[in-house]
């Protein structure tokens, strides 16, 4: 839609502003203010300057938990799009059946994040749960609150389960919006299966996927609640991704200059790969509107 | 049409969703001492015991309350701001308007945990500190922006035409938007509700943050259930069986349009 250039819409922006500006700008600011000084309460500060952040650059703990996440995001990327693809070409039409599945799949989705974990935890426990007492009567030695590979298993299979159905709605959206014509067309050519799907499908829902890998990525690198409450970080650190890191290291140790310091390197993380996926969608817009 | 393979692939898929939450709902029903000497697949001695200790202690229910309080607040915070914005977004081009609706996008991406330290000492120090407004406000943060991308997109929908006749026809801005305009989108409203509901219901670490006693919020009083007899597992699922519903009640309303509202509109 071509749009009127008009500056007074400024006015209509102003209270999104200003509220935006209250919860985010202002307790940034506090960020930046412990980031380089240092203090021993009662509101005095020492000039740091760059101290925290050396400290933090430097830190194994930090390289470690950027690592456990990057692996983390990668593997559940790799596992939930093309899983959510798949269900979402397997999904029925519109009508009753359709709707039931939309209402079943989001349910999910719905679920507070510490009552996912919840969930998890009463599922997989060894002693009361379904899943660690079926695999220990199948004779496989699982307990995710001792065995480090057993958590990242249980934690993978997790988010799978509480977002996979996000990315299969959004393919779905994406399929739907596919006219017939196109598929009478690819008949007529006797296109095989995967070649309806490569050519026709999968570009129709490029827009979507992209939203969807942008929701998915953002939200595991952030992830929190969901392992704070299945396993507290542990075995030991084998789980404690950034988020887990950063509110041990604020809220438990107190330690704000360095999680100062290190909140404002995660959030220029998420800054760059925001503006990456924001400019390839913003150019996707572009191209279909020409 | 459709193959018997995708029924079964479906179902397949439903039925592994669904395992974990039935198995949180036969917890719910069983006694503590069940839930940790036997095992089974349904309850063997059934009981509404653990849900009557919810709905009767306060230090329980009032949690609830406590969210539902705070999660309202925040979505008519959340929508009345917003709407405006997105319909600036949808109409104009303004100064700056393609890097301040990126500026929005990030507060949707920025990560709690970077900002439950700053909250805790801004709302602390202008006497905020454990009312409901706080977390509202709080909220916010990343309600607004998701509120305005979802709202642009519906916006979007609406030719531009309909705009133009109304001022033609002797409409005011605010009376336009208000009768005209708010009926037209009125789908995109209610999706935008039930996700700023969602994300509000659903957070934790914030809410826990920003609260002690007074507005203690659900999600905070739930990591608590560790008592001297060790876990009250019967509880806590109760606990977490009560959370699910008012999410599962309101999808049913949103249902056809859920898509969408998580594409941002944009689909």
């Amino acid at each position: 839609m071509d749009k009127t250039q008009n500056n007074k819409a400024w006015f209509l922006v102003l209270p999104v502003l200003l509220l935006v500006a209250f919860s985010a700008v202002l307790p940034l600011m506090t960020v930046v203010n412990y980031a380089f000084n240092d203090t021993f309460g009662q509101n005095e500060f020492f000039w740091e300057g760059l101290g925290w952040f050396e400290e933090m650059v430097t830190s194994d703990r930090l390289h470690d938990a950027l690592g456990r996440q990057i692996l983390f995001s990668g593997i559940i990327l790799l596992i939930e799009v093309p899983l959510g693809i798949f269900i979402a070409l397997n999904m029925p039409g519109k009508g009753f059946w359709g709707s039931f599945c939309l209402v079943l799949m989001a349910l999910p989705l719905l679920i507070p994040f510490n009552v996912v974990g919840t969930i998890w935890q009463i599922f997989g426990r060894v002693d009361i749960g379904l899943l660690g007492h079926g695999l220990a009567a199948l004779g496989i030695d699982y307990n995710y609150t001792n065995d480090p590979i057993d958590a990242w298993v249980t934690l993978i299979v997790m988010d799978v389960w509480h977002w996979t159905s996000l990315v299969a709605l959004l393919a779905y959206a994406g399929l739907q919006s596919i006219p017939q014509a196109y598929y009478q067309a690819a008949r007529i050519d006797q296109a095989t299966r995967w070649s309806v799907f490569r050519y026709i499908e999968l570009p129709k829902m490029k827009g979507v996927l992209l939203i969807a890998v942008l929701l998915r990525f953002m939200d595991s690198f952030m992830i929190y609640t969901e392992p704070f409450v299945l396993t507290g970080g542990g075995p030991g650190n084998s789980t404690t991704f950034l988020s887990i890191d950063l509110a041990k290291m604020a809220t438990g140790q107190f330690d704000l200059g360095p999680a100062a310091a290190f909140s404002l390197m995660y959030f220029c993380v998420i800054l760059l790969i925001s503006w990456v996926f924001y400019t390839a969608m913003t150019n996707l817009d572009r191209e279909e509107n020409r | 049409m459709r193959s018997k393979s995708s029924t079964i692939v479906m179902a397949v898929y439903i039925l592994c969703l669904l395992i974990p939450i039935y198995w949180l709902i036969n917890m719910s029903l069983k006694t503590n001492s069940e839930i940790t000497s036997t095992f089974s697949l349904w309850p063997q001695t059934f009981t509404l015991q653990n849900y009557v200790t919810i709905l009767t202690d306060p230090s329980w229910y009032m949690g609830y309350v406590n969210s539902l309080i705070y999660v309202t607040m925040n979505v008519v915070i959340s929508l009345t701001v917003a709407l405006p914005a997105a319909y600036a977004f949808s109409r104009y081009n303004f100064m700056g308007d393609k890097h301040l609706f990126f500026w929005l996008l990030t507060n949707r991406m920025a990560p709690p945990a970077v900002f439950a330290l700053p909250f805790f000492q801004l709302y602390s120090s202008v006497g905020l500190f454990d009312t409901h407004i706080a977390i509202a406000l709080a909220h916010c943060l990343f309600n607004v922006p998701l509120a305005v991308w979802i709202l642009e997109g519906f916006m979007r929908g609406v030719p531009k035409e309909i705009d133009e006749t109304a001022y033609i026809d002797g409409y005011s801005f605010p009376k336009f938007f208000v009768k005209i305009f708010m009926p037209l989108i009125a789908s995109g409203i209610g999706v935008a509700a039930f996700f700023c509901f969602m994300f509000s219901w659903v957070e934790l670490l914030l809410s826990r943050t920003l609260a002690t006693v007074n507005a203690k919020s659900i999600a905070a009083t739930m990591t608590r259930t560790v008592s001297a007899s060790g876990m009250d597992w019967g509880v806590l699922a109760a606990a977490g069986v009560l959370t699910i519903v008012p999410g599962a009640l309101v999808i049913y309303f949103v249902r056809n349009y859920i898509a969408k509202g998580f594409a941002l509109g944009r689909v």
